[in-house]
């Protein structure tokens, strides 16, 4: 049943998104116009600074993140649909769990171009051992869009949702931002040390294993009037 | 994991909102093959009760029972219940297939997508199927709103204001409809403004003003003037 | 208002009113001067601050749990005073530091995930005020989401820079060091405590003021 309600959803939300693909072209879009705006604000004299690339990057994804997240929920506002799903019989973690992959779906496509196109611009060396660059930004992102997630379903009903979101999102994932970017400082380094960045790696697992299963416990009682 | 029941039963229900009292120590008992009818002005409560009875909000005081269960068998009670709500519960990119299809999986039917023909046919919407629901005309939209709340075939049928925009031949298969679930044995609860229509319709008629049942009728007739009479013209 | 709670206050008010003398009574430490007498309220609103952002999450969990009313506010209290002896932290902290290390800030792990912390008790008032009903729910989640991030937070944060001087300070004080810090210690519990009843009771009246609304409805 869980697994089943969880396959509906994300094919749901797939369909959804292919029919009108906003929420694709926006989110890469917002993400590259950070970029542009960091770009400008940290280039000197035709140079970026030294490093800031993987900063960028994490910047233009909680960000971009924040927006796909907002969105991805104010459509199940439009027709109240949120409600009807909660009064499916299916187990509400399995809400929780499909609209989580929705979401990371969608910030995995905008990444595949967003990393690329920062490591250029930002001449960071980030591309050179690809299979540790994509466990940590997808660590990360799994990090956040779980806490993400969660706050924004709490937060479709209330007021001054769009607003709160970040406020309430951004300091729980400050973790995940300094493990991200640490992470992806250290693949960038010319003298690749693994040691460090598998230490981000299990930090970011571990934030992903333990908000995981604190958003599954408290899904229920807070989407409960 | 199947679970049903004969009727339900309100007892002493209320539910507040901060200072504000939405329902106020409701009472009434339901059973099969009856339709009843929550009567009342904008804010009477009717919308909270009903979300109440869905399990969608939890009762502050009092004890909402169906049959020999509890609202707290919340998860298996809600495969019997449909609801029908004032905003449509469809999604406007969907088809209105997609949609029945959907939520017919998710109430855990084996074969949505047969299940989402025959119903639509039923409604006689097969020819618009595949349109996207954003695309249709608020009847119609109204049409497959009801047969998404259908789909399970609930014991428990609830409509909010479910008359709102229909015109005259979509309202008669609406009667029909709830007419014959009716018969079907299922028991039908329904808020509405739409005096004239509901006249003909219900078996019961509650009468809700601020929160509070004013006035219970069985078998009603002459409502418009019950209402004048109970309710007022504030 | 009962008598405990009223000796309590006097002696609150009392100790803090002494507080200037038993501070100046402390030796002179060998570096810093003056501004080290700074450390003996920095410490204790660093202590009270963590209480309170302890007891927030632990109210928010029974709440969660339970749901009864009293949890969330004893959680809403508990926040409101997480702000208030975080800010006093984050105040007193920069002017000892300013003398210490040369800088008003550094982001070194303790200092920084106290930081953290503060902004996530922060945002639990925000989504108090400005959430509308039913935000006590999405509080009491947020507070729990806070609770469970420190040891991320402080992790992060410390593999990321570190240079506060150890914990050990305390216990390895002379006695006439360590008087003036367990008096301010003791001080700013009580006012923590006072305080924290204080804004429990003004939240007990006003849910007690609601149900009286609501019989009243009742009656009529």
């Amino acid at each position: 049943m869980m697994l089943r309600a969880i396959w509906l959803i994300v094919r749901k939300d797939l369909t959804v998104e292919v029919r009108s693909r906003e929420l694709a072209y926006t989110t890469l879009f917002f993400a590259l116009s950070c970029v542009l705006v960091f770009a400008f604000s940290l280039v000197q004299e035709g140079r970026a600074a030294d490093g800031v690339g993987p900063g960028v990057l994490w910047m233009a994804i909680m960000f971009a993140g924040n927006l796909a997240l907002g969105r991805t929920f104010e459509r199940e506002r439009q027709a109240e649909t949120l409600r009807a799903l909660m009064l499916v019989p299916a187990p509400r973690e399995a809400v929780y769990l499909g609209k989580l992959t929705g979401i990371v779906l969608l910030l995995a496509l905008t990444e595949a171009v967003l990393v690329p196109i920062v490591a250029f611009l930002f001449q960071a060396e980030m591309l050179a051992h690809p299979f540790w660059l994509i466990s940590v930004v997808a660590t990360g992102t799994i990090g956040f869009a779980a806490v993400g997630t969660l706050f924004a379903a709490m937060l479709v009903r209330a007021r001054s949702r769009d607003v709160l979101l970040p406020v309430l999102l951004y300091p729980i994932t400050v973790p995940v931002i300094i493990a991200g970017v640490r992470g992806t400082v250290a693949i960038a380094q010319p003298e690749f040390d693994a040691e460090v960045v598998r230490f981000w790696l299990t930090l970011l697992v571990a934030f992903d294993v333990v908000f995981v299963t604190l958003a599954l416990w408290t899904f229920e009682p807070v989407m409960t009037d | 994991m199947s679970v049903d029941f004969d009727e339900v039963a309100v007892e002493d229900v209320s539910r507040h909102f901060g200072r504000r009292r939405a329902v106020s120590r409701v009472t009434f008992r339901v059973s099969r093959g009856m339709i009843l009818g929550l009567l009342g002005p904008n804010g009477a409560g009717k919308s909270t009760l009903l979300a109440m009875l869905a399990t969608l909000l939890r009762p502050s005081s009092g004890n909402i029972r169906y049959g020999a269960l509890d609202s707290s068998a919340r998860a298996s009670l809600r495969a019997r219940i449909g609801v029908l709500g004032h905003d449509l519960f469809l999604y406007p990119e969907l088809t209105a297939r997609e949609n029945l299809a959907f939520f017919g999986g998710l109430y855990g039917i084996a074969d949505s997508d047969s299940r989402a023909r025959t119903a639509l046919e039923r409604a006689g919407l097969d020819a618009r199927r595949d349109d996207p629901v954003a695309s249709l005309s608020r009847g119609m939209r109204q049409r497959v709103a009801l047969e998404r709340a259908l789909i399970h075939d609930p014991r428990l049928a609830l409509l909010d204001e479910p008359f709102t925009g229909l015109d005259d031949a979509s309202t008669e298969a609406l009667l029909a409809r709830l007419r014959s679930l009716r018969d079907g044995g299922a028991i039908v609860i329904l808020a509405t403004h739409d005096l004239d229509l509901a006249e003909g319709l219900l078996d019961h008629a509650l009468f809700l003003r601020e929160g509070k049942v004013i006035q219970a009728m069985a078998a009603p007739g002459g409502l418009r003037a019950t209402y004048r009479h109970v309710i007022g013209r504030s | 208002m009962t008598k405990w709670f009223f000796y309590a206050t006097l002696l609150c008010a009392a100790m803090f009113a002494i507080s200037p003398f038993v501070i100046a009574n402390a030796p002179y430490e060998s570096t810093m001067g003056l501004v080290q007498k700074v450390f003996y309220y920095h410490m204790p609103s660093a202590w009270m601050f963590l209480t309170a952002s302890v007891v927030c999450g632990i109210a928010s969990a029974r709440f969660l749990i339970t749901g009864d009313s009293r949890h969330d506010r004893t959680a809403w209290a508990a926040a409101e005073m997480a702000v208030l002896f975080g800010l006093l932290t984050l105040v007193t902290g920069p002017l000892w530091a300013r003398k210490a290390w040369g800088t008003w800030w550094i982001w070194d792990a303790r200092i920084t995930s106290s930081l953290v912390g503060w902004m996530i008790a922060w945002a639990y008032l925000i989504l108090r005020q400005y959430g509308g009903p039913g935000s006590e729910k999405l509080a009491a989640g947020l507070a729990l989401f806070g609770t469970a991030n420190v040891p991320f937070i402080y992790i992060s944060v410390n593999y990321w820079r570190t240079i506060h001087p150890a914990t050990t300070v305390v216990p390895k004080l002379p006695f006439s060091m360590g008087f003036p810090l367990w008096f301010c210690v003791s001080a700013f519990t009580l006012l923590l405590v006072v305080l924290m009843k204080l804004r429990v009771r003004v939240a007990e009246q006003q849910a007690r003021l609601d149900a009286i609304y609501l019989s009243l409805d009742e009656e009529a």
